[in-house]
């Protein structure tokens, strides 16, 4: 893997982490599979750069992106909280929307950012190369969410977000409004994807409405494997672990690609991602089930 | 203090599975008094419990609550005046947050709950001396997992949780019916305890006419969503096992039960 390559699976990696971290909390914390995302990344992206042709700031873009993606958000908690729609189907609802409200936004499929001032201008004439500069920028904006994240879910309403995730009626019981949570956290799991849109077409100078593909998966990926190399109780670990997470996938992808010897292509990506998902999710059961027929069989043995 | 005023609650109205859970239940019950309540299987005990908590809407009648009017009111707008103990350990406290943040999130309840730290070192302390009184041990485990503990530790601290926001209202159904009975007796003692020392008016659901008499100042036997026994004071502590259960299977259409095991405490 050359150097360029190196840094650039670590850019990507940590685009992606915020993707990771909003799966987290809406998969993981919130007990609520949501793949909105699918439908908030682009959109972030798309909002962004065209907020960015217009002339707005790099800053506030990024931050309409990550509003867009709260938007989004809310569309498929209000359809599950309040029309009682099945959550795994309010968010298939949300995101095929989206692939049409991407398009309006952009105007057509994809737009290039060739001219315009990013985020990341101002720290390129700093004679530290450019490959360099951009994971640094993007892992600055993640360690920050990271922080506040960790400080928002040790706060009394995080703490009541978490328990709406593990006993809705055990929290209802303690006074927690459990509707108002699930929209508070389904709008930050894809403001955060929104944001990480953003990122991604300012790095790459592109937004295309087909990058959403296949986003949900790749964060749960990056989900997974951090939960198996950082496996922590501790919640503020757990982000960390992420974060990890999606760097490490992205090295393992981009190592699979180099090696010729593979024969894999960029665009056995999503067959890849795929494929490690379910093994990550079937290995638990498979273990599970090889230790129950161990400690079974000295008594079968009788 | 509690009022009902005739509540009515039927589940599945309009289905061939319409049950008309509660027909009717007219009750007051004066602030500080330990409310025991008995009856058959699908008596309506929970669903008295749970219209009381908000969980049921009442569909008839109403209910007031230190003269407040919350028949309307949900379970989370109802939290800050009832506080509750499940049958189910499991069901109480989230088994994957610690202790302490079980402890935190008892302690907001009926507050609005802000960006402030939900565990600050004030707070940790209370707590930590808050368990230590239950002569438990877990003041040293305050960071291990809910789920880690057992069923009658769980109950148990779920009793401390319900007194930690300083409602004046413990609804209890079955609270120690999944228990051993050397474990339901302490976790029964700790209750009584806690009822007495926080001065809370109490509703307390049971299978066992011995605890239903042994405990508390009142005694409730529901019987088909009506209230069919209401006995306190002098005609209560007269009272005595047989007579509970002879009146009990009056109400069951006489039919004789002597040898039922959920009935013997
Ligand atoms: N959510 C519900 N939907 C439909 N029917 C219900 C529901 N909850 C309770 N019922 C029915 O209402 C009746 C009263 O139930 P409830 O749970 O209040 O009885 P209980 O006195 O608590 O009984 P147990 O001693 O078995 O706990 C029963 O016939 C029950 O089947
Ligand atoms: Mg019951």
């Amino acid at each position: 893997m050359t150097e360029i390559a190196l840094f650039g699976a670590i850019e990507i990696g940590l685009v992606y982490a915020l993707v990771a971290i909003g799966v987290y909390l809406s998969f993981r914390i919130l007990d609520f599979p949501d793949l909105t995302v699918d439908g908030s990344f682009p959109l972030g992206a798309a909002v962004c750069a065209v907020l960015l042709i217009a002339g707005v700031n790099p800053w506030l873009a990024s931050l309409a992106a990550a509003l867009a993606g709260a938007a989004a958000g809310l569309v498929t908690a209000t359809l599950n909280v309040r029309f009682k729609i099945l959550h795994l189907l309010a968010s298939i609802l949300t995101m095929i929307a989206l692939f049409s409200v991407n398009l309006r936004v952009m105007g057509r499929p994809n737009v290039a950012l060739l001219m315009q001032d990013t985020v990341l201008t101002p720290f390129y004439g700093l004679g530290i190369p450019d490959h360099i500069v951009r994971p640094l920028v993007v892992g600055v904006i993640v360690a920050v969410v990271v922080l506040l994240l960790a400080r928002f879910l040790s706060s009394e309403f995080g703490l009541a977000m978490r328990a709406t995730g593990v006993n809705a009626r055990m929290a209802r019981a303690q006074g927690v409004n459990t509707d108002a949570h699930v929209y508070a956290g389904i709008a930050l799991s894809n403001a955060l994807t929104g944001l990480a849109g953003a990122l991604f077409a300012q790095t790459n100078g592109f937004a295309d409405v087909t990058t959403g593909i296949g986003t949900i998966v790749v964060g749960l990926a990056a989900v997974i494997v951090g939960e198996t190399v950082l496996p922590a109780r501790a919640l503020a670990l757990a982000l960390v672990g992420c974060v990890a997470g999606s760097i490490l996938y992205r090295l393992a992808v981009q190592l699979a690609l180099s090696a010729d010897s593979i024969g894999l292509q960029a665009s056995d990506l999503n067959l890849v991602t795929a494929v490690l998902v379910a093994v990550a999710l079937i290995l638990p059961r498979l273990k599970a089930k090889a230790s129950r027929s161990v400690s079974r069989s000295p008594s079968a043995a009788k | 203090m509690i009022v009902v005023e005739d509540i009515h609650v039927t589940f599945g109205r309009g289905t061939p599975l319409e049950k008309h859970a509660l027909r009717g239940v007219d009750l007051t019950i004066p602030e500080g008094e330990f409310v025991t309540v008995i009856g058959s299987n699908g008596a309506g005990k929970s669903t008295f419990l749970g219209s009381l908590a908000g969980d049921v809407l009442a569909e008839q009648g109403r209910i007031s609550i230190d003269g407040t009017d919350v028949t309307r009111w949900d379970t989370p707008r109802r939290a800050g005046l009832v506080a509750r103990v499940f049958q189910d350990p499991m069901a109480g406290s989230c088994a994957a947050l610690t202790i302490e943040e079980n402890m935190a999130l008892a302690a907001a309840r009926g507050r609005r709950r802000g960006l402030g730290l939900a565990l600050g070192s004030d707070r940790r302390r209370n707590f930590r001396d808050r368990i230590a009184a239950l002569g438990l041990g877990l003041e040293n485990r305050l960071h291990d997992r809910m789920g880690l503990l057992s069923g009658g530790q769980r109950q148990a601290v779920s009793l401390l949780m319900a007194t930690l926001a300083g409602s004046k209202i413990l609804l209890l159904d079955e609270h120690t019916a999944a228990l051993d009975p050397a474990t339901a007796d302490f976790v029964l003692e700790l209750t009584r305890r806690i009822v007495r020392d926080n001065r809370l008016t109490t509703l307390m659901v049971t299978h066992s006419m011995r605890q239903a008499l042994d405990y508390g100042d009142r005694t409730l036997m529901l019987h088909e969503g009506r209230v069919v026994l209401d006995v306190a004071g002098d005609e209560r502590a007269g009272l005595d096992v047989p007579h509970l259960l002879a009146l009990f299977a009056k109400q069951r259409g006489g039919v004789e039960i002597s040898d039922d095991s959920l009935l013997i405490g």
